[in-house]
């Protein structure tokens, strides 16, 4: 099976702070990675060099075998803990956005029945997520769970090739966050998502991943900590949960 | 009940609020009422009389020399060069203070000069003003421009720079580059930034202003203040020092209401 996204021997130091080491790595489309370690073991740094935030110090990262451009592009989503959605535009405004943006290089802004076929794309895609009856809303008007949903679908608008998930329902309570396990688990059956989550709640890891992969140091000079990083030094295929019982959930 | 956790309702604010504001008129008048039983001619202390009959005959009688009605000549002329001045600061606000906050080439390039000329005291120009752009209009304009620009455009760049790094990245991934990114996320959250910005230099851009009428001009708000004091007429200045605080709190409100009106979420909108 060919991998979708490779890592190859990627390394990334901060001056003589080596975060992650060697880290040689194949995601298969289709999958739900998530990724968990203890706090500063580089989990951030690992989403975010995959992201095309920031860049890796050697290795080779490639996306479908093409080498992965220093800069975030349209073909990798992100869902950041917080921050996510843009303030200033309505709901339905942030998700157009994303269409917008790629149809309309000058402006930034379609108007006429390329905008009501845009809107009603986006439509569509706020009520995958359950947000149909607040498309009028600002961000700052809506729940911490509701602005994730919307951080989400603002992501699958663009149909990614690959949806990374940096601890998205962190700041949410348990209840909330249930649902939101459900949400992403029905969305990630209905687009074929590949995913990768970081995550620091083990049992998420576990619930919603069909692999998991740790990240920490393998070796730990107590005189220079810096001097190793981390790598995968788990990495778990779990078998696919029965999709009975979420399903149900979600429905 | 502490202080700090004492809430004040809307009608009792009011009344709080007018307090001090009608102590402060009940001592002037006072204080005027004692002067003038001393001596009915008195120029320091005018009453309230006084100040309205000597409004009116300036917003009433044309000037001897231009044919103008003083008081709205005065009005006019420094009304037009507080707009062209605060318009044209504005402006560079927007486009300097976006490029400078989202670009960071840009940033590298241009925020060294930029803090550079934030630094000078704007009143030490005002020769070179007068000398290179001559006594008229353009002087005046541009002192105003050159006093409250630069920390307009700080104050811009700085909440462009400060907006976080999550939602540019998330634009990036959205298909949006530089461009786009400036155009639809930087510049619609940079105007309630500016509209703040452009009220806190209202009051700078006052003193600008006045300091350019006074020293040479030949009709305007400041040029009327410093040209009667002369002759003590305080029943003119007072009058015109109240005026020109009346349109300053007009301009306030009318900036507030506009960016209520228009940025509603900039504004806590109720949940």
């Amino acid at each position: 099976m060919s991998a979708l996204l490779s890592l190859r021997d990627v390394w990334v130091e901060y001056g003589d702070r080596i975060v992650l080491e060697k880290v040689d790595l194949d995601v298969e489309a289709g999958s739900f990675v998530s990724v968990v370690g203890p706090s500063g073991a580089g989990k951030s740094t690992f989403l975010r060099v995959v992201l095309g935030q920031e860049q890796a110090t050697r290795g080779t990262i490639t996306l479908d075998g093409v080498p992965l451009p220093p800069e975030c592009g349209p073909d990798r989503g992100v869902v950041f803990q917080k921050y996510s959605v843009f303030p200033h535009l309505t709901v339905l405004g942030n998700v157009v956005f994303g269409l917008e943006c790629t149809a309309s290089p000058l402006l930034g802004r379609l108007c006429g029945a390329k905008r009501k076929a845009a809107e009603a794309e986006a439509a569509e895609m706020l009520a995958a997520v359950g947000l149909a009856d607040s498309m009028h809303l600002y961000p700052a008007q809506m729940s911490g769970g509701m602005q994730q949903r919307l951080a989400i679908a603002q992501a699958l608008i663009k149909r990614p090739r690959i949806l990374l998930l940096d601890e998205p329902f962190g700041a949410l309570d348990p209840g909330i966050r249930a649902d939101m396990h459900a949400l992403i688990t029905k969305l990630w059956r209905q687009y074929d998502l590949t995913v990768i989550m970081v995550t620091h709640d083990i049992r998420e890891a576990f619930t919603l991943g069909t692999r998991v992969l740790a990240l920490d140091k393998r070796r730990h000079d107590p005189h220079a900590p810096h001097r190793f990083g981390a790598t995968a030094v788990y990495d778990l295929p779990l078998t696919k949960p029965a999709p009975v019982e979420e399903e149900d959930e979600a429905a | 009940m502490r202080w700090v956790n004492r809430q004040i309702g809307r009608r009792q604010a009011i009344g709080l609020g007018a307090i001090p504001i009608v102590l402060l008129a009940i001592a002037y008048l006072v204080a005027s009422a004692q002067r003038h039983a001393l001596n009915p001619a008195d120029k320091i202390l005018p009453l309230p009389t006084g100040m309205a009959s000597a409004l009116w005959k300036m917003m009433q009688q044309p000037d001897a020399l231009t044919g103008n009605l003083v008081f709205w000549a005065d009005t006019l002329a420094s009304l037009q060069r507080l707009g062209l001045g605060l318009g044209i600061a504005t402006l560079m606000a927007l486009l300097v203070g976006l490029v400078l906050g989202a670009l960071p080439p840009v940033r590298a390039m241009f925020g060294p000069l930029v803090t550079g000329i934030a630094v000078i005291p704007p009143i030490a120009l005002l020769p070179i003003l007068f000398i290179a752009l001559g006594l008229g209009e353009t002087a005046k304009v541009a002192l105003i421009v050159i006093g409250i620009a630069p920390v307009m455009v700080r104050d811009v760049a700085g909440h462009v720079g400060a907006l976080p790094r999550e939602q540019i990245v998330k634009a990036q991934t959205l298909g949006a580059g530089s461009w786009q990114i400036l155009l639809r996320v930087a510049l619609p959250q940079a105007l309630p930034r500016l509209i703040v910005a452009l009220k806190l230099a209202l009051g700078p851009a006052w003193v600008f202003l006045i300091s350019a009428e006074a020293i040479a001009s030949d009709v305007g708000l400041g040029y009327r203040i410093f040209l009667v004091r002369r002759y003590l007429t305080m029943d003119v200045i007072i009058p015109y020092v109240a005026w020109i605080a009346l349109l300053a709190i007009l301009m306030d409100v009318a900036l507030t209401k506009l960016s209520h009106k228009a940025f509603p979420w900039a504004h806590g909108v109720a949940r």
